[in-house]
């Protein structure tokens, strides 16, 4: 079995984000990056489906040059190659050009599974993935917790709201949005990390994105609305605050 | 025309629809509610006494349970058809299933998960969050095809819906839907085993995140819980990581809670986060970042770190 996975990288979460001068976007020059959480999740889904079918997992990632730190750590933690479609305007392209540009490098490689994660902790259009089954014709689905495999068939089980989910079956080729939490991530090892210096990563410079269908005109931090008591102080002296306030004024106990 | 597309299943509409109407007649211009389903005379009359300018009642037999590529076939038919200038949806599971879906069919822009409309050079900016609730963007939709808006659940009061006059005009529209091209075969939906805690009856309710750091230090939120006579709860990494059990997830896809107290635990304050508690009457957040979103929520802040505040809590507890 072919499995793609399409893996995007993302400012870290411990990065303080900081908009840029002309607010469109953040100031990145200086963020420290990461692989985006779902997609972590994906490629180990991926992995676990090669272990028990065989075949081969690929992994696609459509950004400028710095976004080979996620496609090493991903070779590293055991895919077999990787595609990189490398475009400067892919840091920060609208979801329908993201999928293009993935479509474009898929789009030859008949894939029995695409995984993509289910949402980008960046931009978080939650779009990519089910953009890109049109483009390449293939079934989906979205918000997958268990993916089981049986010869052309494929029946996966869906999260839905407040802890209903679902089971759906449907036929291969089909792409998945994997929801976070799908199984538990194994961690590269240093004899993987020395094994992905080997692997392939074939570039393709990304063709010109088709015209923007969305245009950030300007990012802020949200005002806020509420009214919010700030405790300083020490620790100490903080905590002790905090408790006679709920004692006292909120009387919540 | 403004297209709204409300979701129904087995005859009952969902709060989000509504919302998505009032949306729509913020939005300003004729409105026309899409209903797709297999039988939904009943969900289009409820629609109808929306101050709207008409309901479509988009029936096939094919759609009587949801599918991506049945709804998708349907919709882009009716568009295509109709030509709406913009098409709004609720930001639910089912939309976030098909919506991209038929946004990359039509090649139309589609805004996803707003939360709210500004006039913007003579059309409108839609506002999202990005960078996980941390900044918002005011985003403008261009090129081809009718503008597709999702709007996040709560972002609109139901209760600001306009009713008109009279009821609006009902249509009939028979689906163009190939079924044999409907690849997805969904089965009822279930939850898992019954849930052995039910934190929605919880007065006081001690919540972890990520800030945690680890499942060892998990025992320290629960010193301090049970000091407060608290349930212990946690966001989704926590319960996916398996440090609590899936019944203590707080969220759009765990529980929903309303407790006297919620005391949030380095826990950033994602959307999907809070939907789950919101409704609380005193919210207090312990976090080391103060510009953390749950800030903007929170009654009461400290900005710390936990491993030094929680121990000084239940150190003052106990005094
Ligand atoms: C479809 C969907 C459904 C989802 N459903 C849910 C759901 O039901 N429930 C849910 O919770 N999430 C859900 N999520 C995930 C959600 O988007 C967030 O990723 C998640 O809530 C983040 O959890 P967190 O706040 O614990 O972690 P993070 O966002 O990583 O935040 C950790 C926080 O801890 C703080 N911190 C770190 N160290 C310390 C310290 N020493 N002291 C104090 N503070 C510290 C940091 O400043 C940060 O603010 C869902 C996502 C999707 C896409
Ligand atoms: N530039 C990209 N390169 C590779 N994969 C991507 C890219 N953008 C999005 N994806 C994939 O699509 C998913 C959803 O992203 P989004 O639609 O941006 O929320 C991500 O989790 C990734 O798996």
């Amino acid at each position: 079995m072919k499995i793609a996975v399409c893996i995007k990288q993302v400012v870290s979460r411990e990065w303080q984000v900081r908009v840029n001068d002309d607010k469109t976007w953040v100031r990145d020059q200086d963020a420290a990056w990461e692989l985006n959480e779902p997609d972590a999740y994906a490629l180990e889904e991926a992995l676990r489906l090669k272990e028990k079918h065989g075949g081969e997992v690929v992994v696609v990632s459509a950004g400028p040059s710095r976004v080979t730190q996620v496609i090493r750590e991903a070779l590293a933690r055991g895919a077999d190659r990787a595609i990189h479609v490398n475009g400067d305007h892919l840091a920060t392209a609208d979801a329908f050009a993201a999928a293009e540009a993935l479509a474009a490098a898929l789009k030859d490689e008949q894939c029995d599974l695409i995984l993509t994660g289910l949402q980008s902790d960046d931009q978080g259009f939650a779009q990519v993935g089910v953009m890109l089954a049109e483009h390449l014709g293939m079934a989906h689905s979205t918000i997958i917790m268990e993916v089981q495999v049986d010869g052309q068939h494929l029946k996966v089980k869906r999260e839905l709201e407040g802890g209903w989910f679902q089971w759906i079956a449907m036929p291969l080729p089909a792409v998945l949005t994997i929801q976070s939490g799908i199984n538990q991530l194994r961690y590269a090892t240093l004899k993987g990390i020395m094994a992905a210096k080997k692997k392939e990563v074939k570039v393709v410079v990304a063709a010109a994105a088709s015209a923007a269908r969305q245009r950030i005109v300007s990012i802020y931090v949200p005002e806020k609305t509420k009214e919010t008591r700030m405790i300083d102080g020490t620790p100490a002296e903080a905590a002790a605050e905090l408790v006679r306030v709920l004692r006292e004024d909120a009387r919540v106990f | 025309m403004i297209f709204v597309i409300a979701e129904q299943k087995d005859g009952t509409l969902n709060r989000a629809s509504w919302e998505a109407v009032v949306a729509a007649q913020q939005l300003g211009g004729p409105i026309t509610i899409v209903v797709p389903g297999a039988s939904v005379a009943g969900s289009a009359s409820e629609l109808a006494a929306a101050d709207v300018a008409g309901v479509i009642a988009l029936e096939h037999d094919a759609l009587s349970a949801y599918t991506p590529d049945g709804f998708v076939a349907a919709l882009a038919a009716l568009i295509t058809a109709e030509s709406p200038s913009h098409v709004v949806l609720p930001h639910t599971y089912q939309t976030r299933d098909f919506a991209p879906k038929l946004a990359a069919r039509l090649k139309a822009p589609l805004a996803a998960d707003c939360v709210g409309v500004k006039a913007y050079e003579g059309g409108q900016a839609f506002v999202r969050l990005m960078f996980q609730g941390k900044v918002n963007a005011d985003v403008v939709l261009e090129g081809e095809g009718p503008h597709i808006v999702t709007f996040q659940i709560g972002a609109f009061r139901v209760d600001a819906v306009k009713k008109g006059s009279a009821a609006a005009v009902i249509r009939q529209v028979a689906a163009e839907v190939d079924r044999s091209a409907i690849r997805q075969t969904p089965e009822a939906p279930f939850r898992e085993a019954k849930q052995a805690v039910d934190l929605s009856q919880a007065e006081r309710i001690v919540s972890v995140g990520r800030g945690i750091k680890g499942e060892e230090h998990i025992a320290i939120a629960k010193e301090l819980a049970d000091a407060l006579h608290a349930e212990l709860a946690a966001s989704r990494p926590i319960c996916d990581a398996g440090w609590l059990p899936m019944e203590r997830q707080v969220g759009s896809s765990g529980q929903t809670v309303a407790p006297k107290l919620y005391l949030a635990l380095g826990i950033s304050g994602a959307i999907q986060h809070v939907v789950g508690m919101k409704g609380t009457r005193t919210i207090v957040a312990i976090n080391k970042d103060a510009e953390a979103p749950i800030f903007e929520l929170a009654d009461y802040g400290i900005v710390g770190d936990l491993f030094e505040v929680v121990p000084a809590m239940i150190a003052a507890l106990k005094a």
